[in-house]
């Protein structure tokens, strides 16, 4: 074995520590310890508040007041990380480490070209001149991979995709050489074909320049795609580290374990996701009988026809012109989509971002109109052609979820008047006791306790206001749940939880689900059948098995593909 | 920053600086005296009867010729100063403040509207405001005033002038709050929780008041201590130039102008007193009201 080199990152037993105002103080991170050797991308992964981004921040200096450093070390590039000074001796930020932030929408400054994003560190801190400083900028743009880097020198932001500006957001943080990049959700606010590209480049740039890589994420399947050694964090602890190969094959932390088992799998179906500790089951399921007793009472007759057809949908949205009362540009949001819900099943909407899912979402749940085609309702025209206005039970049959727990909960209501409004309004309770007690019973429903009535939506997490949101969904005793991307802002083991539970009230209540999502592995674990959309058109529709077993379409085969899963591991592949 | 710590405790926990802290005080005296006129005035400026003429411009008390029973001098009219100036306080707040209210109600309305429905509604709304913005604020209190004592005859009576007083003055004043609201109201509408319930079907109507509006009055709020500051002072001026409050039931700009024509005769003190009630107040209420502007934009809050 020949000598180690020094590595470009070595943290020691570290300790991070807020000051609370109330004198006592909290440990955001404790007794973490981690080395980056040249070339490697370690993961530092974790659920939000696991203390990783504190971790990737710390390292950049950017530690936020009153936060500090109480205990341990930093070594970048074998120098000692002076918290005074925010930084190591002779090591610049900028220089020696570049950073990488999660939204590529909003780490680049909207008012400068990208040459000038891209020039200002290296005059500054190499001291390029002007033409030096050009010319090493395209050639970093070529290496990202970026086309026509020439043009693109004279582009702003706004003209370049999330994708392309997350690459000169990697090439902005190469262009001094660091020896360190900290990559904090480097592509969380990507799609997934983005995602695949932005991940090779990352891992190229460790292979072919030797540079050391933080990659602070929460997506297990990026972990395995990319990283050598993974460290996992939970409440400010490192609960396990390792190699990739190591900590996700064979888990030894109970955290570990339950963690990587959240993880969605795209490759089989299970009944349920395994989460710790189901509490308060009991109750739960008491009040879901309760809800489906009385949603039964008001729901007669249940037919076999589709509960709700889409037939040749087409949204257009236009911009208006330079003068008032003209048109401007017309966009096609939807283009000519079909298909239909069965009565009881889960149909799921899948498709990168801008292909037209949430319009489609926003059509059915009445919020935008379409401009051709129509939607159907138990064969009752409800948008487009023909539509009687939909009010009363038509309104009341089709509710809806949103993405934002955060919000989409009026922070300046209680929670039992967020929760008692569909139900005063469509009147499902004759006193305002039957209504406060139909409110306990969604909220127990939800897996939650009663007295959350009375508190305001800032008492809640993001995982439990997704709950009561699903609760206001329920209290108009709809027929139908849109769901619009229901947990793509959560956790994974707390998106675990919410799917189980709209899995629970599914079979609980017979309810029928419109799930719309970008995560392929969510729409598989939940959907009886599956549409595949791009560019507002339909492409492809079938059961969800044979879909992700035998995809049709070579959009569909190309975007399974691209989803980084558990099953290709690094290290194990090259083994293979 | 320091703070004061005898104070309530509210300030505390904003973290108000000791300046505002001693402005909202004096803010709060001044308007509990010019409530509390009626009590603590040693006499009755309305009632004309009381005034004698050989009490007439009466230096105040604490100078050489000053008279005992009138602490701040009388003025052309033998009417005590500080009982003018406690009752013409009384009516300037009146009606600033209700200048304040019509404005904060019209223009919380029409942004609500604006901002919830867009489009047409909104285009009319939005313009009608570019419109009215196009007049200085004095200009257009001036024409209403006129207007409405042209074709109505009791206009410039104490009963009347004041509603004439806060409709000239809000009808400049509300297109501050409509804008203001528009701009949050169309941020709101596109939050999720607004979706949620046009999803459930609730009326516009309803949405608008029980959702939107509590969310978007922080910013009203805000601008109504500094228009407060404002409207007292267009008050001011209108009853300096003579459209405002009459001589026999005066506003502090009333008492203002009686007392400019005798300026140069040596008779000081009817300008001065009023002014300066007038300038501590206006001072006092803007320094809370910019202190809230700041503390609510966080674009302008510095990090402690």
């Amino acid at each position: 074995m020949n000598v180690q080199p020094t590595p470009v990152l070595a943290i020691d037993s570290l300790r991070v520590e807020y000051p609370l105002a109330n004198g006592s103080v909290f440990t955001a991170v404790e007794n973490a310890s981690l080395i980056i050797r040249p070339g490697e991308i370690h993961a530092l992964v974790g659920e939000s508040g696991a203390g990783k981004t504190t971790i990737g921040n710390t390292v950049m200096g950017l530690l936020e007041k009153p936060g500090r450093i109480a205990a341990g070390s930093i070594h970048i590039d074998g120098k000692r990380f002076d918290p005074a000074r925010g930084s190591a001796e002779g090591i610049v930020l900028g220089r020696d480490v570049g950073a990488v932030f999660q939204d590529p929408m909003t780490s680049l400054n909207p008012l400068f070209t990208i040459e000038s994003q891209l020039t200002e560190a290296m005059r500054f801190h190499l001291r390029l001149d002007k033409a030096a400083a050009r010319a090493r900028a395209l050639e970093l743009l070529e290496s990202v991979g970026i086309p026509e880097p020439k043009r693109r020198l004279k582009a702003y932001p706004h003209q370049l995709s999330g994708g392309q500006r997350q690459r000169v957001v990697i090439a902005a943080a190469l262009s001094c050489n660091p020896k360190l990049v900290v990559a904090d959700e480097p592509t969380t606010a990507l799609d997934v074909s983005v995602q695949a590209q932005i991940l090779k480049l990352l891992r190229d740039l460790a292979d072919g320049r030797g540079i050391g890589i933080l990659l602070v994420t929460h997506n297990m399947g990026v972990v395995a795609q990319i990283a050598d050694r993974v460290t996992i964090m939970h409440r400010g602890k490192v609960v396990e580290t390792g190699t990739t190969e190591e900590v996700l094959r064979r888990p030894k932390a109970s955290y570990a374990k339950a963690l990587i088992g959240a993880v969605p799998r795209i490759d089989q179906r299970l009944d349920r996701f395994p989460v710790l500790g189901d509490e308060g089951k009991g109750r739960a399921e008491q009040a879901r009988a309760e809800l489906r007793a009385k949603a039964e009472r008001s729901n007669v007759a249940a037919e076999e026809a589709p509960i709700l057809s889409v037939e040749n949908l087409c949204v257009d949205y236009t911009t208006s012109g330079w003068l008032p009362g003209t048109k401007g540009h017309r966009f096609r949001a939807v283009d000519g989509v079909s298909f239909s819900v069965r009565s009881g099943e889960v149909f799921g909407l899948v498709g990168e971002s801008g292909c037209g899912k949430t319009t489609i979402a926003n059509v059915v749940s009445g919020l935008v109109r379409p401009t051709a085609g129509r939607v159907l309702y138990r064969g009752q025209s409800i948008a487009g052609d023909g539509a009687s206005r939909r009010v009363g039970p038509l309104r009341q049959a089709i509710q809806m979820i949103f993405q934002d727990p955060y919000s989409s909960l009026n922070s300046r209501m209680r929670i039992g008047s967020i929760l008692s409004e569909p139900i005063l309004f469509y009147r499902l309770a004759s006193t305002r006791a039957e209504a406060e007690n139909d409110v306990a019973r969604l909220i127990e429903a939800v897996g939650l306790e009663a007295e959350a009535a009375e508190r305001f939506p800032h008492a809640f997490s993001g995982g439990q206001r997704q709950r009561l949101s699903i609760a206001r969904a329920l209290g108009a005793r709809p027929k139908l749940i849109v769901c619009d991307e229901p947990t793509s802002s959560l956790d994974v083991s707390v998106q675990a939880q919410i799917l189980n539970l709209l899995k629970d009230l599914r079979d609980a209540t017979g309810l029928t689900l419109l799930l719309i999502s970008h995560d392929l592995a969510v729409v598989r674990q939940m959907c009886d059948r599956v549409a595949v959309m791009r560019q507002g058109q339909l492409l492809e529709q079938a059961d969800s098995e044979t879909l992700f077993d035998a995809p049709q379409h070579a959009y569909t085969k190309e975007l399974l593909s691209l989803v980084p899963t558990l099953d290709r591991i690094r290290g194990e592949t090259k083994a293979a | 920053m320091k703070t004061l710590a005898a104070t309530p405790g509210r300030f505390i926990r904003l973290g108000a600086p000791i300046s505002v802290i001693v402005a909202a005080i004096i803010a709060l005296v001044l308007v509990a005296c010019a409530l509390l006129a009626s009590w603590i005035a040693p006499y009755d400026p309305t009632d004309l009867a009381s005034f004698e003429l050989i009490n007439a411009e009466l230096p105040p008390a604490f100078t050489a010729d000053g008279d005992s029973r009138f602490l701040l001098g009388t003025d052309n009219q033998g009417r005590d100063l500080l009982s003018a100036m406690l009752y013409g306080a009384r009516v300037s707040i009146a009606i600033g403040g209700g200048a304040v209210l019509l404005a904060a109600t019209l223009g919380v309305t029409l942004g609500l509207l604006a901002g919830y429905f867009g489009g047409r509604v909104d285009a009319l709304i939005m313009r009608i405001a570019d419109v009215i913005l196009s007049f200085p604020t004095i200009l257009l209190a001036l024409l209403v005033s006129g207007i409405a004592r042209a074709i109505f005859p009791g206009a410039a009576t104490a009963e009347w002038a004041p509603v004439i007083l806060i409709c000239a003055i809000a009808i400049h004043e509300w297109v501050q709050y409509a804008r203001t609201v528009r701009a949050a109201t169309m941020v709101e509408t596109a939050k999720d929780y607004v979706r949620a319930a046009k999803v459930i079907g609730l009326p516009p109507r309803r949405i608008m008041l029980r959702h939107i509006l509590p969310n978007v009055m922080s910013p009203v709020l805000v601008i109504s201590t500094i228009n407060l500051a404002a409207a007292v002072l267009t008050e001011a001026t209108l009853s300096f130039l003579g459209v405002g409050m009459p001589p026999t039931y005066p506003s502090l700009g009333t008492l203002i102008r009686i007392g400019n024509e005798f300026v140069f005769s040596g008779i000081w003190w009817i300008a001065l007193f009023p002014a300066l009630a007038l300038v501590i107040l206006v001072l006092a209420v803007n320094i809370v009201g910019d202190w809230l502007r700041d503390r609510f934009n966080p674009k302008l809050r510095v990090k402690r």
